[in-house]
């Protein structure tokens, strides 16, 4: 008896250490009219769209399992429809999992019976939402202390709150204005401020700034790290953008269709992908493949002959600040590229044909070749790849920078360069102008 | 095949709830008249021109100068046409049923919006009341409560209850989402959901609601002239069954006017504060 009762207390005080703060495993959810039909068949293996035509049941998540540690960031990113948000909302329950172990802080979250629930919502996490969410019918202040207010919180305590959680996202001076009156950025803040007043351990953010244009999310972000980095709380963090990701999390989770693909630190996930899916997210692979040269091309500037002469080059380079034009007959087939020292030499000899000087030494592609296969000629050209379609008619050029653009990330096996410290230890005597050619 | 007896089925019912029921529908008739009544007191019993000064301080409070001027000229016409007891009793029988109807109607309209089964339910019967000729909804009125003002408040709030419900249902199923999401994650029980998030933000929806509950007792209400609900649809009756074009002419101008002082001040009421929220967009 006594001997049991020790084992138990080491057992406890064993698990409280290696503990995580969030703890999911075996967690499903399934929407539809009858969830219970659909184990067997996930067990067999059937894709979600298999199942959909099935059983009319969608898998939003299929035994997702993960654990965050006490004051890490954990980013869950997916594209739309992975279930991404459908886990952050069984967290805190708003949506009922159908099945799976949800612990926070050692607490069964699918076992709490509604007050508990409630008091889990009002004290332990709160959330922070794509689109806001904020009551337009309050003040800012009175937004904010929300939370505070519903679980019962007196007027002057929960006032003092909610104005120093606003300082802290610098919104001070804005708590009589009206969510309507602010920027979409200022709203997100106001959001973040209703989540950090009632000061939980735990903060969802359920692409918490996916709604706001490129700069402003970037100073979020940064914002937000700010934070972390004095207030170290357990954050859950959905988005569908990777390099958010990798920017704010300590561990990323990737999924697809309801299923944690990978779990790891951003180098992990960069340097080890764990299947396919997740290359293709990490890397953008198949985009370069699968976009054709015309969906990347740009309208160059041209002039047609015979009816435009070297005036009107001059004229168009000078406007355009460039130093070449391309050049198309009436039918607007290629002929070639004009430079501007020559059309400026002929201007001034008063000769009107521009055909005797034009520069004809480019590289022509196909509208449908993939960008991939560009990518090797873009790199030496001197000029960009002139798109023509079979009639020999310019449609477009693609230069180097727009090609570079594409490709960037994709996983090609790089022969072409060796890493500079191999090249100083394997002979000093190498110079520079060996690597650059190397 | 013989003709389906739906008619004098109708009749045995409403025979049978007037001998089984008929308790119900003496309290029913005491409730209304007392409101009506003391509705009817504080309308007439002030002189006429200190009512109208206060309907305008009203429609000026609510609605800005340009209603407020109207109210003013509007409502001393009906008074030097000789309306203003007339257009009183109209006034306090629309008031009455409306009150009845949003006492009904906000309830019945959060329940559909709540619970899919009573919407599926209420949807049916609210497009039935709706398609109803006005007139059939005096017949049971009659029947139940006997010729008077009851049974007009009655037929008229039953034929103003359907934008009530309807709105009130809308409005709280259009909260968005996140709005919701963010209530109930912040630890809101189903009651501070409802009267902290769903229905401030679904006010304006339900407001403009209330407003065609009214527009339509209005409408109604002057139809009860026939089963001799007084105010002005007996006027303009009068001036139907004795030929007396002036009389029905004038009682119409007095309903227009009345018809538009409700619609505008109560349409400010919803529209409000949606435009001070919106003003910087």
């Amino acid at each position: 008896m006594n001997g049991k009762g020790a084992l138990t207390l080491t057992l406890v005080i064993i698990s409280n250490k290696i503990m995580s703060f969030i703890k999911i495993k075996g967690l499903y959810k399934i929407f539809g009219p009858d969830p219970k039909r659909v184990f067997p068949l996930l067990e067999k293996g059937l894709s979600k769209s298999a199942i959909l035509e099935k059983t009319g049941c969608t898998v939003g998540i299929n035994n997702a399992s993960f654990e965050v540690e006490k004051g890490e960031v954990f980013v869950v990113m997916g594209l739309s429809g992975s279930g991404k948000s459908t886990v952050i909302r069984c967290l805190n329950r708003l949506i009922e999992p159908t099945r799976g172990v949800i612990e926070i802080d050692g607490k069964d979250v699918m076992k709490m019976n509604p007050a508990s629930l409630l008091e889990c919502r009002r004290k332990t996490m709160s959330m922070v939402f794509q689109h806001f969410g904020l009551l337009p019918h309050r003040s800012i202040v009175r937004n904010v202390e929300y939370g505070l207010e519903v679980a019962g919180v007196d007027v002057e305590t929960r006032r003092a709150k909610a104005l120093s959680a606003l300082e802290l996202v610098g919104l001070k001076g804005y708590e009589d204005q009206f969510p309507g009156e602010l920027s979409g950025g200022m709203q997100q803040r106001v959001g973040l401020a209703r989540a950090l007043a009632s000061d939980p351990e735990i903060l969802l953010m359920d692409e918490a700034f996916s709604a706001l244009d490129p700069l402003i999310r970037a100073n979020m972000q940064d914002e937000l790290l700010e934070l972390q980095a004095s207030m170290r709380k357990t954050i859950v963090f959905i988005t569908h953008d990777l390099d958010e990701a990798l920017k704010i999390g300590d561990r990323i989770a990737i999924m697809k269709d309801g299923e944690v693909k990978q779990i790891g630190t951003p180098e992990d996930i960069l340097t080890d992908p764990a299947d396919e899916y997740v290359r293709a997210f990490v890397q953008n692979v198949d985009k370069s493949k699968v976009m054709s040269a015309a969906s990347i091309m740009r309208k160059p500037q041209t002039i047609t002959i015979p009816k435009d002469g070297p005036h009107v080059a001059v004229r168009a380079m000078e406007k355009a600040g460039s130093s070449s034009i391309y050049v198309v007959d009436a039918d607007r087939k290629f002929q070639g590229l004009l430079m501007i020292e020559d059309a400026v030499a002929l201007e001034k000899k008063g000769i009107r044909d521009v055909r005797a000087v034009l520069y004809t030494e480019l590289y022509a592609a196909d509208p449908d070749t993939p960008v991939a296969d560009l990518l090797s000629r873009a790199m030496t050209a001197k000029y960009p790849i002139s798109i023509l379609d079979d009639q020999c008619r310019l449609k477009g050029i693609v230069d180097r920078a727009t090609v570079l653009a594409e490709v960037v990330g994709e996983d090609h096996e790089d022969t072409s360069t060796v890493p500079l410290e191999r090249l100083l230890s394997e002979s000093q005597k190498v110079d520079l102008e060996e690597i650059n050619h190397g | 095949m013989d003709k389906i007896e739906i008619g004098k089925g109708f009749e045995g019912i409403i025979d049978w709830m007037r001998d089984h029921w008929g308790i119900i529908f003496d309290g029913i008739v005491t409730g209304v008249e007392a409101i009506l009544s003391s509705l009817v007191w504080v309308l007439q019993g002030p002189p006429a021109l200190v009512m109208i000064l206060l309907f305008t301080a009203l429609a000026w409070r609510v609605s800005g100068k340009a209603v407020a001027g109207f109210t003013l000229i509007g409502f001393l016409l009906i008074h030097n046409l000789g309306f203003w007891d007339p257009t009183m009793d109209t006034l306090a029988l629309v008031i009455t049923a409306v009150f009845i109807s949003l006492l009904i109607g906000i309830p019945l309209g959060i329940w559909s919006a709540k619970n899919d089964t009573v919407n599926r339910i209420a949807r049916p019967a609210l497009d039935f009341m709706q398609t109803l000729p006005a007139f059939v909804y005096l017949i049971p009125a009659v029947l139940f409560f006997q010729l008077g003002a009851v049974p007009g408040v009655i037929a008229t709030l039953i034929f103003s209850l359907p934008p009530c419900v309807r709105f009130t249902s809308l409005g709280i199923r259009q909260v968005p989402h996140d709005i919701r999401d963010a209530a109930i994650s912040f630890g809101s029980n189903p009651k501070q959901l409802l009267f902290k998030a769903e229905l401030p933000v679904a006010l304006p929806t339900i407001m403009a609601g209330v407003n065609q509950t009214i527009m339509l007792a209005l409408s109604m209400v002057v139809i009860c002239g026939m089963i001799g609900a007084g105010g002005l649809g007996n006027e303009v009756l009068k001036g139907i069954t004795q030929m007396k074009i002036d009389l029905g002419f004038e009682a119409g101008i007095c309903i227009v006017i009345l018809a538009i002082f409700l619609d505008r001040v109560t349409q400010e009421l919803g529209g409000s504060r949606k435009n001070e929220n919106s003003k910087k967009h």
